[in-house]
């Protein structure tokens, strides 16, 4: 068994002896831990005697009452906070002001224990705590290994496809109850809605499937002599539909053949995102150009909008997974998140470059970078 | 006997379907439901009126915006009850926890629900925040 050490700092022994006692024999399980987590509890009475078990001993919780004979509680968790401990704060306390709660919620403190606590709340605390704990550790560790991005983004990527399926079960559920009646022609929205969000849900799979491919280098990759022109014409012409339903109209310019040692297919993923984001981003009437030159050695192939454009700091944010700018603007309109940050893995394999211009309300522009060898 | 006035409750979602369904249900419950897609609506709305409830979504248009809601809702209205809902839950690893300077200034929200939430599993959790 796992075990945390666990100070209660308060000069009435009744809470001392009262946690001790609560918590002796209480362990907590979670999902991803092999074994139970239990707890060793010590006691302080004053915030002096507290220092000087914190200095001598890591604990790993701390539950500290505010109203000491000595020094206050707050001046405890000041002290941790400064020595930069390692540990989690309760503040157990009976004057639960929103002063000092806003005062020791910015020191640090994690959660508050109302006095008089049942056994009951006093454990649901600690159970939440533990967990918070654990997956710090979990965390930390996995820090070490690298292995943190994979594990944020399964966390992202399990709310991304959480959302969708509580929205399709809540209708199944309407249809179910027949909240709308016996006609079946009075449910077609609702179907409609349940449709898009699988569609939705299946274009995040295949994103995160293109996705984990490119990340693990598994995916098998055929280098030729590709004409990047014809992919975006053929690219152009495959988005056709969605351009006509959102009034927007895409030109091509290229001028001349230009050759590239690419795998085409990776050149269509790279393509593919970029139309499609600047025709989904766009607005009624509005144009796309995908634009395709040599200069100075350089291949540069850049894709502009007249859409809703992007603020700076959120252009920052682009490329990284799963972050899709969301505003009144994006709301209606659905995405995956990942085909950005795809495109980005893309472009590394290649060593080449992409840079992101754009104004709010006027539109965007990527650019793409290419070193031709000679 | 006296007749009641029906109570009032804030829902607050990004996600049109969830939206749409929650509406719904606290409809089916005898409330009076009123809507928000995104902070700024929200945020009209209380300067209009005071709800009896809310219930919010944590991750709209940023990661938090659920919990600078319940902060700018609880600094008007300090009794309002409010509610958050999120998809994400511990299991996931995505904590509350108090990182950001932002985060810090939020004064709790009464409950955390998991958006999986059965209606009926709601509805007795609205009553006993609404006292009823």
């Amino acid at each position: 068994m796992e075990t945390l050490n666990l100070l209660v700092v308060d000069d009435e022994p009744g809470i001392r002896s009262g946690v001790s006692r609560i918590l002796e024999n209480y362990t907590v399980s979670y999902p991803f831990m092999d074994e139970d987590i239990g707890f060793i509890v010590e006691t302080a009475e004053s915030g002096e005697e507290a220092l000087d078990i914190l200095k001598k001993k890591p604990m790993d919780i701390v539950l500290l009452d505010n109203k000491l004979p000595g020094i206050q509680g707050i001046d405890v968790l000041e002290y941790i906070n400064q020595q930069n401990m390692d540990l989690v704060v309760v503040m157990i306390t009976s004057y639960a002001s929103l002063e000092l709660a806003v005062k020791a919620t910015r020191q640090g403190a994690y959660d508050f224990v109302p006095k008089p606590f049942t056994p009951k709340e006093l454990r649901a605390s600690i159970e939440t705590i533990t967990k918070q704990r654990f997956l710090q550790r979990m965390t930390q560790k996995m820090n070490v290994e690298g292995r943190q991005v994979r594990f944020q983004f399964l966390s992202v990527l399990s709310h991304e496809l959480k959302a969708p399926i509580n929205a399709v079960e809540g209708y199944l559920e309407m249809m179910q109850k027949k909240k709308f009646g016996d006609q079946m022609d009075d449910y077609r929205e609702i179907i409609d809605r349940s449709l898009h969000r699988i569609q939705g849900m299946r274009n995040l799979i295949m994103d995160m499937l293109d996705f984990t491919r490119i990340e693990s280098g598994k995916k098998k990759r055929k280098l030729e002599m590709i004409h990047l022109c014809e992919i975006a014409q053929q690219c152009i012409d495959s988005f056709q539909p969605l351009a006509i339903q959102k009034d927007v109209d895409v030109y091509l310019n290229c001028s001349e053949k230009i050759a590239l040692q690419a795998d085409s297919q990776e050149m269509e993923i790279i393509l593919n995102n970029l139309v499609s984001n600047a025709i989904k981003y766009n607005k009624q009437g509005g144009r796309v150009d995908v634009n395709i030159r040599k200069e100075n050695g350089l291949l540069m192939l850049s894709v502009e909008d007249t859409g809703i454009g992007m603020k700076p700091e959120d252009t920052k944010k682009l490329f990284e997974d799963f972050v899709r700018i969301k505003s009144e603007h994006t709301r209606h309109i659905s995405g995956s998140g990942l085909g950005l940050s795809i495109v980005k893995k893309l472009l590394d394999l290649y060593q080449a470059n992409i840079e992101v211009e754009s104004t709010p309300d006027q539109g965007s522009c990527f650019t793409i970078i290419f070193k031709l060898e000679d | 006997m006296l007749k009641k006035e029906k109570k009032t409750i804030l829902i607050v979602d990004d996600d049109a379907d969830y939206l749409f369904q929650l509406r719904h249900g606290v409809k089916d419950m005898g409330f009076e439901a009123i809507s928000a897609g995104t902070q700024k609506e929200a945020e009209d709305i209380i300067q209009r009126m005071r709800p009896d409830l809310a219930i919010l979504d944590l991750m709209m248009e940023n990661q938090d915006t659920g919990f600078i809601l319940c902060h700018k809702i609880k600094s008007m209205y300090p009794d309002l009850p409010i509610i958050i809902v999120s998809a994400v839950t511990a299991e996931t690893g995505m904590l509350f926890d108090v990182t950001t300077e932002e985060e810090q200034d939020w004064v709790k929200a009464d409950l955390f629900l998991d958006k999986g939430i059965r209606m009926d599993q709601l509805h007795k959790e609205i009553n006993k925040l609404l006292k009823l």
